[in-house]
């Protein structure tokens, strides 16, 4: 077996069933977390309460116009990598083949130099994101093993990817072996770490904008 | 083959043949070409040739099904073909010349004494290995046995297609009858691997005529391939390529995609991880080669080929499930199960958790009462 059949076979086997088996485990366990009793009395009736959730989950993701010029330049940072992340993972034609083997669906791919050079630059964005955390003070104090590595296997996949589709460095069986041993890896890590927001986000927003609803708060 | 046709340049005996210098210097020139040699290389090539002795070919098959053999001797420029047999003096090959049994052996037996040191094994098929190597046997010997044997004298061994080279088929899981590649039997001698389910009949003659001309083994890839027809992937050579790189492929046999001839990547073209010159050389004389048929590239002429999942589930695609590729229903399974598993888990955990802060609780309370009493 060589390195490219391990890495699409028994490794991304492994991968999945950890992926799968994680992210369900971490939901769970968050969604059966003991909630305090809500003393006070309910201000609006359950459905309005939903919408104020559903609002929330939305209304969070907008940057704060009264915090814009501290934050703007992080948030513009954050909001564009994550769109280049998303176009790259959803565009490219050999990915969309790989999420048609999952999922049985398919879309028209974007041309491959155009990802290229998307995935260049959400490089470029998570190496100006790596930087400020290493040169904001507070940040650098927040920031744990877990950020460092879940940037790290996050650029590695979209380094390795590069190199496949530019062919560089290495044969393209090596290099597309090493895009999808770096991606098996970030499946793994994944519920474990901090990639696990894109799970948590959204069901936190809106569950706190529920919560605020239901005690009268406006979201 | 007599031996003073044996002992003739091969000058003499084109001449001999009425073919004339020029045609073959023109057939030296379009191998040149082929090997991505200068122009002028041919015309060296042709004056070496026509120099040299014609050196002697011993020709084993073990297990393979005689595709490789078709495939040179189906060539579609006959007369170029032929004249490399010509080039070369091929004294044994049990499925082309006309001896049989006794006689056969004895030929091989003769061109192995008369050119000890100095004649090329080619070598065409797997040599199964297990329980004695019993599945292939030719009078009365194993292949193994006459495999040894034969490269003893050899002044080197070249492997014509995959079951040689990598094992091919009969090596594929779960390879019952413990086939092996030459090259996992034979340490000693240089050994030159002409992949592919067949190989091109213009790569096997061009790594011959290249090793007669020069005596030496050519440029190799780290799978022993001659780098020179073994060097690009299909994929870098393929006339698809535009459309792969605009992201156009083809999802269906029969789809818009297939008829306007778009990239093949999604039907599970192996084109990218395949190196051969399929894409540059082709086939049937040049007239087309499987991508341009219609047809993914197989990557039949890398190691394993056979055992690396569906032919038709793209490359980035996992090599798991129940046809050897991933599909929604084997991948619903796959989750399913360990989503289930974590589920659980969690709630188990949950439970047990709320169970020991209750027991906690409850000790607490008793114990205040306690105090309080
Ligand atoms: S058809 Fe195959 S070899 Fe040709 S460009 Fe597409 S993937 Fe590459």
């Amino acid at each position: 077996m060589d390195l490219l059949q391990f890495a699409r076979g028994p490794a991304l086997k492994f991968a999945l069933i950890v992926f799968c088996f994680g992210v369900l485990w971490r939901l769970t366990a968050v969604f059966l977390l003991r909630h305090e009793r809500t003393l006070s009395e309910p201000r609006h009736p359950v459905f309005r309460a939903l919408m104020g959730g559903l609002l929330a989950a939305g209304s969070r993701s907008a940057p704060h116009r009264e915090f814009i010029r501290r934050t703007g330049y992080s948030e513009a940072l954050g909001y564009s990598y994550h769109i280049g992340l998303f176009v790259v993972v959803l565009a490219f034609g050999p990915h969309i083949a790989f999420l048609k083997s999952l999922f049985g669906v398919s879309w028209p791919a974007l041309p491959n130099n155009l990802v290229t050079v998307i995935a260049a630059l959400t490089l470029t964005l998570m190496l100006a994101v790596l930087l400020r955390r290493l040169t904001h003070r507070v940040l650098r104090l927040l920031s744990n093993f877990d950020d460092y590595f879940s940037w790290f296997i996050t650029a590695l996949v979209i380094v390795t990817g590069l190199m496949a589709s530019t062919h560089f460095g290495a044969p393209y069986e090596q290099l597309l072996a090493w895009h999808i041993l770096s991606f098996d890896a970030l499946l793994v890590w994944f519920p474990f770490g901090k990639l696990m927001h894109a799970f948590y986000i959204f069901p936190s927003r809106a569950i706190n904008g529920y919560a605020l609803a239901r005690k009268g708060a406006s979201v | 083959m007599p031996e003073y046709q044996a002992r003739q340049t091969i000058g003499e005996l084109l001449d001999r043949q009425g073919i004339s210098r020029r045609a073959f210097i023109k057939y030296c020139t379009a191998m040149a070409s082929l090997m991505a040699l200068p122009p002028l290389a041919g015309r060296a090539m042709a004056e070496q040739l026509r120099a040299a002795r014609r050196p002697s070919v011993i020709y084993l098959s073990f297990q393979e099904c005689t595709g490789c053999l078709e495939s040179l001797t189906r060539s579609f420029s006959p007369s170029i073909e032929n004249m490399i047999f010509n080039v070369i003096s091929l004294d044994y090959d049990d499925t082309l010349m006309a001896a049989a049994g006794h006689r056969a052996e004895a030929a091989r037996d003769q061109a192995m004494k008369a050119n000890y040191g100095k004649y090329l094994v080619v070598v065409d098929g797997s040599v199964p290995t297990a329980d004695g190597g019993i599945y292939n046997c030719a009078a009365g010997r194993t292949a193994v046995d006459i495999l040894t044997e034969t490269a003893k004298g050899a002044a080197a061994i070249v492997c014509v297609g995959t079951c040689s080279s990598f094992g091919g088929i009969p090596f594929a899981d779960p390879n019952p009858t413990g086939a092996r590649p030459v090259s996992d039997l034979i340490g000693d001698k240089p050994i030159i691997n002409v992949s592919g389910c067949p190989p091109i009949p213009e790569v096997i003659t061009g790594t011959l005529l290249q090793f007669v001309t020069t005596g030496q083994v050519p440029d190799l890839d780290e799978h022993r391939r001659p780098k020179v027809f073994f060097g690009n992937t299909i994929h870098d050579r393929c006339y698809r390529r535009p459309f792969f790189d605009q992201g156009k492929f083809a999802k269906t046999f029969d789809d818009e995609g297939a008829r306007n001839g778009w990239c093949l990547f999604e039907l599970g073209c192996k084109g990218p991880t395949t190196y051969n010159a399929c894409a540059t050389t082709k086939w049937n004389g040049g007239t087309s080669f499987p991508i341009e048929s219609g047809h993914p590239c197989l990557g039949c002429s890398e190691p394993g080929f056979w055992d690396k999942g569906s032919f038709y589930a793209a490359l980035s695609t996992g090599t798991f499930g129940r046809a050897g590729n991933l599909t929604p229903r084997d991948a619903a399974k796959l989750g399913g199960a360990a989503a289930a598993t974590g589920i659980a888990v969690a709630a188990g955990a949950t439970a047990l958790a709320r169970h020991r802060r209750k027991v906690r609780m409850t000790d607490i309370q008793t114990a205040d009462t306690q105090k309080e009493e």
